[in-house]
């Protein structure tokens, strides 16, 4: 199955009824998958406007108590920013999917790693944080889309699916296992109609002062608690010497690396996070002190590198190999680098 | 025994309106409450809080709300509408909301005959920025952002809502009302209901444009406001359904 049509139905089986989206290369499957299956399960499919209106039927329907779900690459991600902010302002779970793309501006449609910041450093407007998920084959992103429903859910906040066009694109075999996560509390806070109970209300305005202050206290104690959803892979990292740190298709390139490196006597190692929000700086401070250096490979300029740094606290070195504007390293080009320790900064 | 004949719509709270002098937007949440009460409606109604003015319709109405994003609020009534088919759902906007930014969703929604009721508070201006250009501001009217009068060769031409959504075949009721007089206010409460109405026999899309004095922001008395409304708004903003899918 290819990538895109995976997530759409894994969505569809983690029991999204309501999908929103706008066409944009390379997710397009995905979309048009949803316009097929939501037909065949009853459920809601629309071909909005714009990614405003696509994320803002998102908040409306998650407002009503509803899983819903929208997917797009970067510059459509960029307009569906405001609606990510109000999403978190008023507490609203939902997922949204970025197959990210080469930018800025209009960019290509090449496979590209260039929005790791906006998706990890909340990326709308306010002081927030979304947890980001990162997939790096076909299965994992069916297995990560029912991850992010249900962590949407357990903290009423949306959660982002980081692909890339690799990822979306590609063709690989996936097997759909619905795993049983714990019991989610009712939507008690959802717009049903105020049928014996007090009238609900959503929103993000906090005129009064000290009230909105107080509210983004309370927001950061669950942003803590969001925390503890860390996820890495973490392989030959007990006799490593050096460290490639990759998310994502990447990693699925620094791996065969990192492989052949191994056969020809070097010890090396690879973190790959698969939560890039929270970011585990956990295992990056386990392990610093006892090896030589941290290689971070990104298909962009050098972004999840500044997270690698803060949790290096200098301790040891960091270097950088990346490739912008959609270009995709080899496993060969990869293995180079740390070989030879040239090409990088 | 005595019987009321005037009395607060269980769909308002018993609290007072915080809108300026001679504001419209206090009549038409009672108009509102009213209808839904009429209906019977209150306990399956989801009702919008838009930016603007309004944003805050929800200390107000006594029934579910959704604050939503300067413009959207369309397409978050439509999504609200998709997940609770059963629910009546209205969109509450103002003429820089509905208008300007959100132009785009309600021309869509009312493409799509989205079972949602836009009430579109029409006041030529933006309030609650501060009285700046509004799309429907009238040509040569001084706002903040057109001090010298709206010159169309600059600023461009009020936009005329009603006329340009009844062009549209998902636009099912369309109805352009004004809260200048007592008898108009009343007719309004009828486009609203009717309105409503649209949306609970499934029939289509609905939207009823509002006229509405800010007095603040026009710099004018409340009473010179109404005349204003007469003599200058509705010879541009003519008043009528548009659109309708009852028996005239
Ligand atoms: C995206 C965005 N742009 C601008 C604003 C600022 N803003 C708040 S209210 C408003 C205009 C409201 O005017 P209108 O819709 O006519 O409603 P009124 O206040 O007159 O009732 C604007 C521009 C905002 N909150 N969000």
């Amino acid at each position: 199955m290819k990538g895109n049509e995976a997530i759409g139905e894994a969505a569809i089986r983690a029991g999204c009824r309501y999908y929103f989206g706008y066409p944009i290369t390379p997710q397009n499957e995905l979309t048009a998958y949803m316009s097929k299956r939501m037909e065949e399960v009853g459920g809601v499919f629309i071909q909005a406007e714009s990614e405003l209106a696509a994320i803002n039927m998102v908040y409306g329907a998650s407002a009503a108590g509803g899983r819903a779900m929208t997917s797009s690459s970067s510059p459509g991600i960029s307009l569906k920013q405001e609606g990510i902010s109000y999403m978190v302002g008023a507490e609203l779970p939902g997922v949204v999917v970025n197959i990210c793309r080469g930018g800025p501006g209009l960019g290509n449609i090449a496979p590209s790693q260039s929005d790791y910041f906006q998706a990890t450093r909340g990326g709308g407007h306010g002081d927030y944080y979304t947890i980001v998920l990162s997939p790096s084959s076909v299965q994992e992103s069916a297995d990560l889309v029912f991850l992010a429903f249900y962590l949407a859910d357990k903290y009423r906040n949306p959660v982002i699916i980081l692909g890339d066009g690799f990822l979306g694109q590609m063709l690989e075999p996936v097997e759909f296992k619905n795993p049983a996560f714990g019991r989610l509390p009712r939507k008690r806070w959802a717009l049903t109609g105020a049928k014996e109970r007090p009238p609900n209300v959503i929103r993000s305005l906090y005129l009064k002062e000290g009230v909105l202050e107080k509210r983004n206290w309370e927001l950061s104690k669950k942003y803590e608690r969001m925390k503890k959803e860390v996820r890495y892979e973490g392989i030959y990292l007990d006799d490593a010497e050096f460290i490639v740190v990759a998310y994502g298709i990447c990693a699925r390139i620094s791996k065969a690396s990192v492989l052949l490196l191994r056969a020809h006597g070097l010890k090396v190692g690879l973190i790959r996070p698969i939560t890039l929000w929270p970011f585990p700086s956990g295992v990056i401070k386990e392990v610093r002190d006892k090896i030589k250096r941290f290689f971070v490979i990104e298909m962009n300029l050098g972004q999840m590198v500044e997270d690698v740094k803060l949790a290096v606290e200098g301790r040891t070195s960091v270097s950088f190999y990346g490739r912008p504007g959609g270009g995709v390293p080899t496993p060969e080009e990869i293995y180079k680098v740390i070989k030879d320790g040239k090409g990088y900064f | 025994m005595e019987k009321a004949i005037f009395k607060r719509p269980e769909s308002l709270y018993e609290t007072p309106f915080h809108y300026c002098p001679g504001c419209g937007h206090g009549i038409i949440h009672r108009l509102i409450a009213e209808v839904i009460d009429e209906f019977g409606i209150r306990e399956r109604t989801i009702g919008t809080a838009p930016v603007g003015c309004a944003v805050l319709n929800y200390d107000y109405f006594n029934f579910d709300v959704c604050e939503c994003a300067h413009g959207r609020t369309p397409a978050v009534a439509t999504g609200i509408k998709r997940v609770r088919p059963k629910s009546v759902v209205f969109s509450y906007q103002g003429d820089g909301d509905l208008a300007a930014i959100g132009i785009a969703e309600i021309i869509h929604t009312a493409l799509r005959s989205e079972r949602i009721t836009a009430i579109f508070v029409n006041n030529c201006v933006y309030g609650m920025t501060g009285g700046q250009m509004a799309p429907t501001t009238l040509l040569n009217q001084k706002t903040q952002t057109t001090p010298f009068g709206r010159d169309p060769k600059k600023a461009g031409f009020p936009l005329r809502v009603c006329e340009l959504l009844a062009t549209l075949d998902g636009a099912t009721y369309i109805a352009r009302t004004a809260l200048n007089n007592p008898k108009n206010v009343l007719k309004t409460r009828e486009s609203i209901k009717k309105a409503f109405l649209t949306q609970i026999e499934d029939v289509g899309f609905s939207l009823v444009e509002i006229l509405s004095p800010c007095p603040v922001n026009w710099k004018l008395s409340p009473v010179d406001s109404i005349k204003w409304m007469k003599e200058r708004m509705i010879p541009y903003f003519p008043l009528g359904e548009f659109k309708t899918p009852f028996a005239k």
